[in-house]
């Protein structure tokens, strides 16, 4: 019975992993836009497949190069994939978000840009590279760890540390450093900003380039884990994300990090002590008592509107 | 004297256009060509375009004295239940099929099913193994066995093979197949080993990937065989997660397992696993090695039981085209006929072994499954062959 608790909290830890990289994403562009960035998930999926490419690439699988062993091409898939998958966020937000931003439209019209954004990449990837799904290659191999009766794999070891890394160095760029001061200037007022001769539009990418790094991190770590990826894999996962993130506070990086654990949690425990049709069920509805007892999340602060 | 020639014209062509129509047969096909599961909706179109080749290359289908060119339409039903029966409305009503093949997965033919029969179109469901398909429907047939039969094959192997006592199942409670199927195999299961056997019984729902909750429960249970009704794109990640979870007993699947690119996507993990299906395509002879080595040089691939099954369903519905005689043009009446037609067949020599179909009650044939293990090659190899 112990043996199992420790286990199941184990998994819930590493499952937890990716809703809290996933959720950090949505907090960082909602922290600093107010703008729910729906496109979040689809962009932590591109993120999968550019893991899976460079993987290749890397592996000499297409024979660009002669293939390198699994430790040095996860070292540098990491870099390589969080950089590309910052591209394909800025460039939604050079395309998409600027020109509306520009525009002052209502944030409306950006939120639901970005849902299209979202189903724009998943479909577009459905037709670039068809409905099959795709293996992702083993990295590096994976040893089973036996403590007791409670086992655990280097992967699952090392999905935690990331995530735990991440958020350290999330909360240390947004509170510790200029740029993460200015992020949260214009969090605050957006329109004074630039009259203090503040760069908005760079810090704006930054954030982006930010949020969709980390979402390529977990796109590559979960391919790693959950080694079949599909053009639909980040709708589900994206969406469950940005209740976590809501749930923790959205805004506050702290918050997002304890939403993804906490949603991790509630969801591996109730499937293993209930029947899994209650998953979901039990979950959002404990989600929902602790919105409605705080409604600004866990970490959230109550911000008074401007008069 | 202009208008008079273009009327002319109307009337050439509105003679014209329905005895052109009158010399093709349409035959539907309705299957998951995106979606979950395109893999099956690949091979079913391959086999297809490869039978429709065949017979129209050889002049056409005889019937009576007249040949008819066939034509299959195909129509995607992105594996979801309601896409099903918009494609088998849109099939039967808009394209005038004569007859449906498909849906493969018994999550779609249980509702298509009920479409088809409701407006009367014969349907033949090659691959779905749900007895609810047919059940009470004589429009209905199908292709293969049912889970009624596999489920207890699949416990009887367990217990037979690995000596197990103990059985666990992991199975997706929102899907129809795996749900019907492990219900089946753990009644079977405890029929021989005694109630409370099956030690673990847990579920998950479509597009879940994480199930270490399930699987500790299932490493914990003291289970000797884990029971997977599970299709390719889930088995993987199944698997290499019992692994890592210490859990290290034989994995048994049922036929899903045999679509699809299992091995392509599971690697070595699912070496060594042993799996009931419809039929081996390593090791076939005759007729099956015929079929397997042009759909081979064709489509660079081995066909799965997918392909097998929907080759050997559409030949069943043109051969009971065939023994209609002649057809009148009326579609209704046609279809009516039709439906007759493939009643009257009782036994039938397919290449996934032969079918005989009960002289009363729903159309599901008696066949023989195949115990498949998978060798170290990552081949299909043929293990055992279990006849009711």
């Amino acid at each position: 019975m112990l043996q199992s608790f420790l286990q199941n909290i184990l998994n819930a830890l590493q499952w937890g992993s990716f809703y809290s990289l996933i959720a950090l994403g949505y907090c960082l562009v909602y922290g600093v836009l107010l703008l729910i960035n729906f496109a979040h998930g689809d962009i932590f999926m591109v993120g999968a497949y550019l893991a899976f490419f460079v993987s290749m690439v890397l592996l000499g699988k297409y024979g660009a190069i002669s293939g390198l062993p699994g430790w040095m091409v996860l070292s540098l898939a990491v870099p390589l994939t969080m950089i590309l998958t910052a591209v394909v966020g800025v460039t939604l937000e050079r395309i998409a978000y600027r020109p509306l931003r520009r525009k002052g439209v209502n944030r409306l019209y950006v939120v639901i840009t970005a849902l299209m954004c979202g189903l724009i990449l998943e479909n577009g990837n459905l037709a670039l590279l068809g409905a099959s799904r795709k293996s992702f290659p083993t990295l590096i191999p994976i040893q089973v760890y036996d403590f007791y009766g409670v086992t655990v794999t280097n992967l699952k070891l090392m999905v935690i540390g990331v995530a735990i890394l991440s958020f350290l160095l999330l909360h240390f760029i947004v509170t510790r450093t200029k740029i993460g001061m200015a992020m949260r200037a214009i969090s605050y007022d957006r329109f004074a900003v630039p009259l203090m001769g503040i760069p908005a539009d760079t810090v704006i990418v930054f954030t982006f380039v930010l949020g969709s790094g980390f979402a390529g991190l977990a796109g590559l770590f979960f391919a790693m884990t959950y080694p079949v990826i599909d053009p639909y894999m980040g709708a589900l996962i994206g969406w469950k994300a940005f209740i976590a993130a809501v749930v923790g506070g959205i805004g506050s990086i702290a918050g997002a990090f304890a939403g993804g654990f906490l949603l991790g949690f509630v969801e591996i425990m109730v499937v293993a002590f209930f029947p899994s049709t209650y998953r979901d069920l039990i979950a959002f509805s404990i989600l929902l008592l602790i919105l409605s007892i705080r409604p600004t999340g866990l970490f959230g602060v109550a911000r008074r509107t401007k008069i | 004297m202009k208008r008079s020639w273009l009327i002319a014209l109307f009337c050439v062509l509105g003679l014209a256009a329905p005895a052109l129509a009158a010399d093709t047969i349409k035959l539907g096909f309705n299957i998951p060509l995106t979606g979950d599961i395109p893999d099956v909706g690949e091979s079913s179109k391959n086999a297809a375009e490869m039978l429709k080749k065949k017979v129209n290359d050889a002049g056409g289908l005889k019937v009576g004295d007249k040949s008819y060119k066939v034509e299959f339409i195909y129509e995607d039903n992105e594996s979801k239940a309601e896409s099903a029966l918009s494609a088998t409305r849109k099939l039967i009503t808009q394209d005038n099929v004569l007859g449906m093949v498909g849906p493969q997965s018994s999550k779609q033919a249980v509702p298509a099913a009920e479409a088809a029969n409701e407006l009367k179109t014969p349907m033949m469901a090659p691959w779905s193994t749900n007895p609810n398909t047919t059940k009470g429907r004589p429009f209905v047939f199908r292709g293969c066995f049912l889970d009624t039969f596999q489920g207890p094959t699949a416990a009887k192997f367990a217990t037979e093979e690995f000596k197990a006592k103990k059985a666990a199942v992991l199975y997706d409670i929102a899907s129809d197949y795996p749900k019907g199927l492990a219900e089946d195999f753990k009644a079977a299961f405890e029929k021989i080993n005694g109630p409370g056997s099956v030690v673990a019984f847990e579920t998950f729902t479509t597009k879940d990937v994480d199930f270490s909750a399930q699987l500790t429960n299932i490493a914990k249970s003291g289970a000797e065989v884990l029971f997977v009704p599970q299709y390719y794109n889930e088995v993987p990640l199944i698997v290499q997660q019992a692994k890592s979870l210490g859990f290290n007993k034989p994995v048994l699947g049922s036929d899903s397992w045999g679509s699809g690119d299992l091995m392509g996507l599971c690697g070595d993990t699912c070496k060594g696993f042993f799996f009931v299906t419809h039929y081996a395509a390593a090791g076939a002879k005759g007729a099956t090695k015929e079929f397997i080595d042009a759909y081979t040089t064709q489509y660079k691939k081995t066909p799965d039981d997918v392909a097998a099954l929907t080759w050997d369903s559409a030949n069943l519905m043109l051969a009971a085209i065939q023994s209609m005689g002649a057809l009148s043009g009326d579609m209704a009446k046609d279809r009516e006929g039709l439906m007759k037609a493939m009643a009257g067949i009782k036994k039938f020599e397919g290449i996934t072994g032969d079918m005989s179909y009960p002289a009363t009650g729903d159309h599901d044939p008696i066949k023989c499954a195949v115990v498949v293990k998978i060798d170290d090659a990552g081949k299909f190899a043929f293990y055992k062959s279990v006849c009711p």
